[in-house]
């Protein structure tokens, strides 16, 4: 009985000190942030919520999950299928792999992806072919946000000349087909980067992630530059003139922080084109070596297949389709919660 | 606005506001569909003319590979859409009767003209309507002269020339417009072509001692302009191609004459050097077709390839065949049409002919086999699960038998690091590890030929030990190629080369040399599983393979300014596919010697592209030449053969019978050894 009271009466206690807190600041106890309220919007947007789920699901399952399915892949070639001879076989080994015992075997327990021709697993492959599929689209988006905020907000911040010059660029390079752009760029500069950096797959993933980002920034610096436009004229933006403070201060510590959400949105989508774009180059076959499973790749070598085994070709297909939608999802939910006009 | 006229046009007499915006909107989204379709193909077609090396090779592919896919996409999709708006269209039009007798004729047009362009870029201009061709098969009435019969190659003709030619395609891009004085055919016989009947010892053609040939040629030939087809065009191809500057890729067929005589003005005597035991050896087959004295007079010398009028030449030969050249995109297509001078010019079926390029084989087999869009595809080299389904169709005959060339791997001896830059794979300068024969002996040995045989090839190849296997006389018993990984590990053991983590490397002069590989080939399904099981071999013993893929239209270009061709070979191993091309193996065999091999100074057209050059097998070359009795021939090629492949010169896969499709419908293609597939085209008929 006493007992009871006495939790009643902390509890009351409890509630009174938040209250009187309240009272004392005039704001509530927990205070609502900008990120705070965008997370709680995010959250409320189903298909976002499901998009990055799906995106966290396979980042994971291209880095975490690869170790745990080179363990069972080994085991279950040891017992059904030709066994792998090299000793601790990562999933470098695992990809060219040939069993021969199953060529192009629909999924099975053995392979949950099925084979290829030469019986090699694509669940292995999907997984290599996710990791670097999945690091070009983050970096290049890192190199076309980059260029494109720093080019954005140079034009927009500064106006005049600047503003001319860096547009009628931006102009130029929109024009520009990127295609064939990409092609001509990668045939002609593949060889010497893979000789300044040594390894032919690390010299082609630069120079593939260089181009593509090289040629995605244009909208967002155009978008960049309109939000530098309307904000420059703000007050805030007057009142730390007034104070002094540095244009690179102004730019960067006052401008740049309001002008976040076009720019993540814009990079949520970059990640979803320069998959495809790496997609394109890797059907084309100027891309990736051709030993190497980029994703798109392997819906280039699964398309002969189409009739005899139509998993090859579909089952990276749906990888790329689904990160880049999850991704797009993802970008529209982030739209819609860094909205400073909707904010509850 | 147009669009809503249109609209309006459709049901003329529009009763609401809200019916006239339904309708414009169903009239713009259609304009715009139809515009978007029609932009799409003028796009590509424009991108053919501008684009240019290998961009235009790359755009290529992807069209061939992806139109069939994308035209009945397209088609289907523009019609759908169509139906979709035209519905509210008539829906808005309150069903007047008047509706639908005018939707018909206008939605029609609409449709009509946005295919065929899809269909047949280059076709287009000059056939009926689409829908034509497709129905024509179905219904098949007495069979009509004319029309035109549509070849595809999945690698384009760059040259029309065929003795500055560096791939089959360009040899029979050639046999279409020029002759030879005879060809083989699928028995490996001799047929006369420009000749009147094939010499021999009988008739007295051939001197018996084996010092010159007499050729009779038939009477009242003449070139595709008109002018007499005279013994001096034979004497002139033999000077083109005698000298050295001209730089002939046919050089060796025409190597071993001394001198071509005029006898009278249907006779002709080549002089050998030396004694001949192959007295069909020049002006026979794809490498003897015969260029006229008046188009090629100054292009003798360095000006074959370097002078504007010789260029031109080069891309429009006249010739004596049943067609000649009518437009030419080199890297893309060819059309011929009829030659009026053709000597047998009434019994030609066909008005034009289309050498199509680009794609790749297997769109190739879909094309013939599935769709019928062309009559005859060349080089069906795809994987057996792809090839068997497509043949199942039924619809075409494969063309199949003798061996279309040996599949195999080339080792360059000299460096192609680029480091070296100008004097990369120069024959002076020696590959680092390739010139240790225990490498290239537990190469051969590791690599699984029965495997890449039966689970790439199928019906379609067979393992082979020898780089010469046709004809049988010459297809030496003597070696085995049995897999050994142990006995492949332990040579390189034996020969210094020691493992370290999963590369074996050896210390030579004083650098650490890995023993990784680079193994390049043309882009093909096919190529490419097998280097994904080579390279999975040599990783056994302790040798990393990195692997290159090369569109076909570049690697087999012998283009002299791309460094990506076979000729340059700026990697260490190569895979490709070739084999004699007459009943001699001689001329194959010479691709061997130390004169031969490819570098700067000869542009990189000689035949022996992995820079190979042993004494002891020239001085068998030498021994050949010499030897006039057939059988003794056949021992020496047999020992030369031996000698390459034991020594790891080359590294034989596979015996490939590539086969060709045709339409049910076309009659002649045969398959042919040591000939053009399409030496007897002025016959077909369909």
């Amino acid at each position: 009985m006493s007992e009871a009271n006495q939790t009643i009466n902390t509890s009351s206690v409890s509630d009174t000190t938040a209250a009187i807190r309240q009272l004392q600041l005039g704001v509530s106890a927990k205070p609502r942030t900008l990120l705070g309220d965008a997370w709680r919007r995010f959250r409320r947007h189903t298909l976002a919520m499901v998009g990055t789920g799906i995106l966290i699901f396979l980042t994971l399952a291209v880095t975490v999950g690869a170790w745990w399915y080179e363990r069972y892949l080994v085991d279950q070639l040891a017992q059904s299928g030709i066994p792998v001879t090299a000793e601790n076989p990562d999933i470098r080994v695992l990809i060219d792999h040939l069993d021969f015992l199953a060529l192009l075997s629909p999924p099975t327990h053995v392979h949950p992806f099925g084979t290829d021709d030469l019986g090699r697993d694509l669940l292995a492959r999907c997984i290599y072919g996710g990791r670097i599929s999945l690091a070009v689209g983050f970096v290049a988006m890192l190199i076309a946000i980059s260029l494109g905020t720093i080019i954005g907000a140079a034009a927009g911040f500064f106006g005049g000349m600047v503003d001319q010059v860096l547009m009628r660029l931006t102009d130029l390079f929109l024009s520009l087909p990127s295609v064939p752009l990409i092609l001509l760029t990668v045939y002609l500069f593949r060889e010497p980067v893979i000789q300044a950096i040594g390894s032919p797959e690390a010299g082609i993933f630069v120079i593939v992630v260089t181009v593509i980002g090289a040629l995605a920034w244009m909208q967002t610096a155009r978008v960049v530059r309109a939000t530098f436009l309307s904000l420059k004229e703000k007050e805030f933006v007057e009142a730390a003139r007034c104070l002094g403070i540095s244009q690179t201060a102004i730019m960067f510590r006052h401008i740049l922080p309001n002008a976040i959400s076009p720019i993540i949105v814009a990079a949520t989508l970059e990640i979803g084109s320069a998959i495809i774009a790496e997609s394109t180059l890797s059907f084309l076959g100027v891309g990736f070596p051709p030993d190497t499973p980029t994703w798109g790749r392997l819906v280039t070598d699964g398309s002969q297949y189409l009739q005899a085994a139509p998993w090859l070709a579909l089952i990276p297909g749906a990888l790329i389709f689904l990160t880049v939608l999850s991704i797009n999802f993802m970008g529209d939910g982030l739209r819609d919660a860094l909205d400073p006009r909707s904010r509850l | 606005m147009d669009a809503c006229l249109f609209s309006a046009m459709l049901c003329r007499a529009p009763t609401s506001g809200a019916g006239i915006a339904i309708q414009c909107m169903a009239g713009v989204t259609v304009f715009s569909i139809i515009r978007e379709v029609m932009q799409q193909t003028n796009a590509r077609n424009a991108l053919y003319a501008r684009s240019f090396g290998r961009f235009l090779n790359v755009s290529e592919r992807i069209d061939t590979t992806m139109r069939s896919m994308r035209n009945v996409w397209r088609k289907s999709g523009a019609l759908a859409l169509l139906l979709i708006l035209i519905v509210p269209v008539l829906a808005a039009c309150g069903g007047q009767p008047a509706a639908a007798p005018t939707t018909a004729p206008a939605a029609q047009p609409t449709v009509a003209p946005t295919t065929p362009p899809a269909a047949q870029p280059t076709v287009a201009p000059t056939e009926a309507p689409a829908a034509q061709p497709t129905v024509a098969p179905t219904t098949p009435p007495v069979a009509q002269r004319g029309g035109r019969l549509k070849i595809l190659y999945w690698q384009a003709v760059t040259t029309l020339n065929p003795h500055l030619a560096t791939g089959t395609k360009d040899f029979d891009g050639a046999t279409v417009i020029l002759e030879p004085l005879a060809r083989y055919n699928e028995k490996d016989e001799l047929v006369p072509f420009l000749a009147a009947e094939i010499p021999t010892i009988e008739n007295g053609g051939v001197a018996p001692d084996g010092t010159s040939v007499t050729w009779k040629l038939k009477p009242g030939l003449k070139w595709s302009d008109g002018s007499d087809f005279t013994v001096d065009d034979i004497i002139f191809t033999w000077q083109y191609c005698a000298d050295p500057a001209t730089a002939c890729t046919t050089k060796a067929v025409f190597d071993p004459i001394e001198k071509v005589e005029k006898v009278d003005d249907t006779t002709v005597k080549i002089i050998w050097k030396e004694p001949n035991a192959n007295p069909y050896i020049s002006f026979v087959g794809p490498n003897g077709m015969i260029l006229q004295k008046k188009q090629f007079e100054k292009c003798i010398g360095a000006a074959a390839s370097t002078d504007a009028a010789c260029q031109a030449a080069n891309l429009a030969p006249i010739g004596t065949n049943a067609w000649k050249l009518k437009e030419f995109k080199p890297g893309d297509v060819v059309i011929y049409e009829r030659n009026p001078f053709f000597r047998d010019a009434d019994n030609v079926f066909f008005d034009e002919v289309e050498i199509k390029g680009g794609g790749d084989a297997a769109s190739a087999a879909r094309a013939v086999c599935e769709k019928e869009e062309v009559d005859f595809a060349w080089n069906l080299q795809v994987p057996k699960a792809v090839l068997e389904p497509i043949l199942a169709t039924g619809k075409c005959d494969p063309i199949a038998g003798g061996s279309s060339g040996v599949e195999r791997i080339v080792v360059n001896f000299s460096n192609p690091d680029p480091a070296l830059g100008d004097k990369r794979s120069e024959p002076d300068q020696p590959h680092p590890f390739l010139t240790d024969p225990a490498v290239r002996k537990a190469i051969s040995l590791a690599i699984d030929r029965k495997a890449i045989a039966e689970q790439l090839y199928g019906p379609t190849g067979q393992p082979t030990c020898n780089v010469l296997v046709a004809p049988a006389a010459v297809n030496s018993p003597n070696l085995t190629c049995e897999r050994d990984v142990e006995a492949a590990k332990k040579l390189l053991e034996d020969a210094g080369w020691k493992l370290k983590g999963s590369v074996r490397e050896k210390e030579i002069g004083g650098k650490t040399v890995k023993l990784v590989v680079s193994f390049q080939t043309s882009i093909n399904p096919l190529r490419q599983s097998t280097q994904a099981i080579i390279k999975s071999n040599l990783a056994e013993i302790g040798i990393q393979v990195n692997v290159k893929a090369i569109d076909a239209s570049v690697f087999f270009s012998g283009d002299p300014g791309n460094p990506d061709t076979l000729n340059k070979f700026y990697a260490d191993l190569q895979m490709y596919t070739n084999g004699p091309n007459n009943a001699d193996p001689q001329q194959y065999l010479q691709g061997w010697i130390c004169e031969e091999r490819a570098s700067a100074a000869n542009q990189w057209k000689r035949s022996n592209d992995g820079r190979y050059c042993n004494p002891e097998y020239d001085k068998l070359f030498e021994q050949l030449k010499k030897e006039l009795d057939p059988k003794k021939r056949a021992e020496l090629a047999i020992k030369m053969n031996d000698l390459l492949v034991t020594d790891g010169a080359v590294i034989p896969l596979i015996n490939r019978q590539t086969p060709n499709a045709k339409v049910k419908a076309l009659k002649g293609p045969t398959f042919n050894t040591f000939d053009s597939d399409i030496w007897n085209i002025a016959s077909w008929s369909k």
